[in-house]
């Protein structure tokens, strides 16, 4: 039981921090998400040419991976490998 | 535009190139890098991913096949936003092992092998071959669309002849730029800066035909819109398998690929760069393909039937009559090609001079490591490998004859560098993965992408017969190139993809379950997978070499070059706080230095360098054991050493011991002296005093009698005295003549008791005697025995303060030997004289002073080491007790 080692209550910036870094593990798995979404609205089903919208779609989610991403890097930045604790 | 302007502004264009890398030299080896190392550099360093395949390809792509293109560009955009999942620990990794390619990370994880560093630079060369050529075809096209849309008709003269001076021109290059250092990691600042100019330079070209063909030709963004919507480009259906494969094997190609491998590790890794690129690398990505699709729509529109999309980037502003932004496209384009081919040239020499000719080289001249300059032949064999890789990459343009779509070779090539993938991940991540598992998946995963997706490329009937294709090898049908194991009617990529990473991935995880790895592989895997846990650490453990550190700095003047190894040696000296350049060869020092080499040469062959000279190749369960057994000596020595210790310590006690009873000694001397004076001197004065009264005369006779008496007695006790003093120094010199003789025991105690009743006669004794065993006959001087007998018994009577004494003696006869016990029952010897009690001038106590001086005991301690015996004092016994030892036949000492 990790958890039950490490105190309960954490100092903000380092609590702040950890929950940075989960954050910047998730985005990839949220953005292959968003990516792999367009498999869904099964093109070969609907007549319509949706082709431009479908670009417009996936440059929107690029450029906001982008933003976010822009966002987490600098706070993960520099505390290379401080406290790479387990209890994550 | 004039062909001949064209190749002007080329050549201009690549001087331009020439004096940035020139100059960017220059700054580094001043020691004033600054800028050149800054993650904007990195960034855009890590733009050779888009190369001429992208600039020209990516719009050919989208005319063929809609929105699909942009899939090679997200999968990378996911690796990067997600950086804190792999990409950091494969920087940190390759700073710490300092690793040179792909190759060489690789190798290094897996214990070093150098099989494993040749299957992946083989991998690589076979999968990069096609890509090269690639971008001398590309080259070469931008050139023809120039030429044949000249007004003059100036014909091309020779497709071949212009890919030739391309690859040609690449080559000087690169062998300029890149093999001008051996540094101790592979860092090439001047192409780096060249590089990141040329990623400038091709996004301004494709953002500004873009914004040509938006604003200009489609007449905006929203008039745009219309139009994608109803080209034929809409036609595209997505596929949901293709689409999710795409995603991926472009994923893992950005981290798999020789040339970004190249920059994003070797170059320049930083935690810091990765952070900026992490989002401005997509970025530049998104920019990248912003206007693909906008291009392509406008294209197909505009463009006659039949002309090549994958050109439009030329042709379309050509036909608008947009000379100079053409112009800028085909350098955008010249700069893809040429970026790409410089690095991937780069990355392929290195792993080829370091994972295949340097250890042959070393195998065929063992010495060489010593003798030769390794230096020179490391550049060389790069030189070489850089002209030969562009060899490869003109003969494979020339054999396929340059007709491929570029987005089918460029895929095919990043199936086949992410068949590294499953070995780098598992090798990051799992400490289980083994040497021999590695092998297993990266060959198995090899062979099935050349089977299924490399020889068919080339068409059916080319690499492979028209009847393997049809029905199998040899007539076996589940394993058709296109249809392993019966699954028919898939895309041939998406076949490709999903048998042999699912093979390769398999391969490795099995085998790998079921070998064992060796030690050195284990101590890598550890500081592979746990980089964080601890920095440095190093795994390699030359703590049994026996390393001469003048050897090891030849050898490393011969990789880094003499300034780099002295310099770096000396820093060692001083750290260890010695003078001069040759420091101690620290195991630390060694495996720092392996790892130094390592950045030059790779880590196996540096290994094997470092081996020669340590005199061991690999931690073999052999050495393990041998450093056990050396623990084990060592720790038997130091157990001897303890036992040394103690023996010291207890000869340094005895010694300490002797001193004090030396000291005592003569301190009871001292006190001897002043008594044997008083005692010499109170007989001398009644001596005088009584004879002085008898010169005066007139006194009655009885009184003259008494008096003669008086100084008779007194002269006795003088004699006495002297007697005993004179008695003791013949017997202490050992010249004593012995009178030897048959005794019997008891005949000699009587006597002895007899003689020893005058002293303090009023003591009553009780003695116990035990007749039948006295009455033994030993051959001895029976006086001088006596002697010692009267003494014993006398001392029993002076000393004895029991009410009622007593005195047994016991005789006993053993081997020889008889011992003689004399104990009576008073107080005995306080244990802190027993020591001294032998000694001369010994006395006790002054209580009782019945003659003697203190010489009794010490007299016949002499008497019995003459007669071959000894006297000891019996501790324990309720009294005072001595015992006599002595032989039953004592023989003659030899004079």
């Amino acid at each position: 039981m990790k958890r039950a080692r490490s105190p309960l209550f954490l100092k903000r910036d380092s609590y702040r921090k950890r929950r940075l870094r989960d954050g910047a593990r998730m985005l990839p798995v949220f953005g292959l998400f968003l990516l792999l979404l367009p498999i869904l609205w099964a093109p070969a089903e609907t007549e319509a040419t949706d082709t431009a919208r479908d670009g417009l779609y996936l440059f929107v989610v690029w450029f906001g991976l982008v933003v976010v991403a822009a966002l987490l890097a600098p706070g993960l930045a520099g505390d290379s490998s401080t406290d790479e604790g387990e209890d994550r | 535009m004039p062909f001949n302007l064209l190749v002007l502004s080329c050549l201009a264009y690549v001087a331009m190139l020439f004096s940035v890398a020139f100059l960017a030299e220059r700054r580094a080896a001043m020691g004033r890098i600054g800028w050149l190392r800054s993650p904007m550099i990195y960034t855009l360093s890590l733009s050779i991913y888009c190369t001429a395949w992208t600039f020209y390809g990516a719009v050919g792509y989208a005319a063929r096949s809609g929105l699909e293109f942009v899939t090679i560009y997200l999968g990378p955009t996911l690796v990067f936003v997600g950086w804190w999942v792999l990409l950091r620990k494969l920087v940190a990794i390759g700073r710490q092992q300092r690793v040179t390619s792909i190759a060489d990370l690789i190798s290094s994880r897996f214990g070093k092998s150098n099989f494993l560093g040749v299957v992946v630079t083989l991998l690589a060369v076979v999968a990069a071959t096609p890509y090269i050529a690639l971008q001398l075809q590309s080259v070469t096209l931008s050139f023809g669309v120039f030429a044949s849309g000249t007004p003059e008709g100036w014909a091309l003269p020779d497709r071949d002849s212009t890919a030739i001076w391309v690859a040609g021109g690449l080559a000087l290059f690169t062998i300029l730029f890149g093999t001008r250092n051996l540094d101790a990691k592979e860092q090439h600042h001047g192409v780096v800066l060249a590089i990141a100019v040329e990623a400038v330079v091709k996004l301004v070209a494709l953002l500004a035909v873009g914004i040509f063909v938006v604003w200009g030709l489609a007449g905006g963004p929203v008039e745009l819109f219309q139009r994608i919507e109803t080209s034929p480009i809409a036609d595209w259906e997505l596929q949901p398998g293709r689409w999710a494969g795409l995603l991926f094997v472009s994923g893992a190609a950005v981290i798999c690929l020789p040339r970004m491998f190249q920059v994003m590790i070797v170059e320049d890794g930083e935690e810091r760069h990765m952070a900026r690129a992490s989002w401005a690398f997509p970025l530049y990505l998104l920019l990248m393909s912003l206007f693909i699709v906008p291009i392509a729509v406008i294209g197909l529109e505009r463009m006659p039937e039949g002309a090549n999309p994958d050109m439009f980037m030329l042709t379309l502003p050509l036909a608008e009559g947009q000379g100079a932004l053409a112009m800028l496209a085909f350098l955008g384009g010249f700069s893809s090609a040429t970026s790409m081919v410089i690095v991937e040239s780069i990355a392929l020499a290195t792993m080829v001079s370091n994972h295949v000719v340097m250890p042959i080289w070393l195998k065929l001249r063992p010495k060489a490591a010593m003798s030769g300059d390794v230096r020179r032949i490391v550049i060389l064999s790069r030189r070489l490998a850089i002209v030969a890789v562009l060899t490869l990459g003109y003969l494979y343009y020339r054999l396929s004859g340059g007709s491929a779509a570029l987005a089918a070779i460029g895929l095919i090539a990043f199936v086949g560098v992410a068949q590294v993938l499953p070995v780098l991940v598992g090798g990051l991540y799992w400490r289980g993965a083994t040497k021999t598992g590695a092998a297993a998946g990266l060959v198995t995963g090899f062979a099935v992408w050349i089977y299924t997706l490399y020889l068919p490329s080339f068409g059916p009937g080319a690499a492979l017969s028209v009847a393997v294709f049809e029905q199998g090898p040899g007539g076996i049908g589940w394993l058709r190139p296109q249809a392993l194991f019966g699954v028919a009617g898939a895309d041939p990529l998406l076949h490709s993809l999903v048998w042999s990473l699912a093979l390769n991935t398999a391969a490795f995880c099995i085998v790998s379950l079921f070998t064992f790895p060796g030690p050195v592989e284990r101590m890598q895997g550890v500081a592979f997978v746990n980089v964080f846990d601890a920095e440095g650490g190093g795994p390699q453990g030359w703590a049994r070499g026996r390393a001469e550190p003048e050897a090891l700095l030849v050898m490393t003047q011969r990789i880094l070059g003499n300034e780099a190894a002295l310099a770096l040696f000396a820093a060692e000296a001083r750290m260890q706080g010695k003078d001069g350049y040759l420091p101690d060869a620290t195991p630390d020092f060694v495996a720092g230095l392996e790892r130094r080499l390592a950045g030059s040469v790779g880590a196996a062959t540096a290994h094997a360098m470092i081996s020669q000279i340590v005199g061991r190749a690999t931690v073999s369960v052999e050495d393990l054991m041998a450093v056990a057994n050396e623990t084990a000596q060592i720790m038997e020595y130091s157990a001897q050493l303890e036992t040394q210790r103690e023996e010291l310590t207890r000869t340094a006690r005895q010694l300490r011991e002797a001193n004090e009873k030396l000291t005592q000694l003569s301190v009871q001397k001292d006190a001897f002296l002043s008594q044997i004076s008083h005692e010499l001197r109170t007989p001398m004065t009644s001596i005088r005093a009584f004879s002085e009264i008898l010169t005066e005369g007139d006194l009655p006779p009885e009184m003259v009698a008494n008096y003669g008496r008086i100084i008779h007695e007194e002269a006795i006790r003088l004699t006495r005295l002297l007697d005993d003093l004179l008695d003791l120094s013949v017997l202490e010199n050992g010249s004593v003549q012995l009178n030897l003789g048959l005794a019997n025991i008891q005949q000699l105690i009587d006597r002895a008791l007899a003689s020893a009743s005058h002293t303090r006669p009023e003591r009553v004794f009780v003695i116990h005697r035990d007749l039948p065993s006295e009455n033994l006959f030993v051959r001895t001087d029976a006086d001088r025995l006596v002697q010692v007998f009267i003494n014993l018994i006398s001392n029993a009577r002076k000393y004895c303060d029991a009410a009622a004494p007593e005195l047994r003696i016991t005789v006993r006869q053993k081997a020889g030997r008889v011992s003689v016990d004399f104990v009576d029952n008073g107080s005995g010897i306080p244990k802190q004289s027993q020591a001294i009690i032998f000694e001369k001038f010994a006395r006790l106590t002054d209580q009782t002073r019945a003659g003697g001086a203190g010489l009794g005991l010490a007299i016949c301690r002499e008497v019995m080491a003459n007669l071959g015996g000894t006297i000891t004092y019996l501790p324990g016994q309720g009294g005072a007790a001595f015992r006599v030892m002595l032989p039953l036949r004592m023989e003659q000492k030899a004079a």
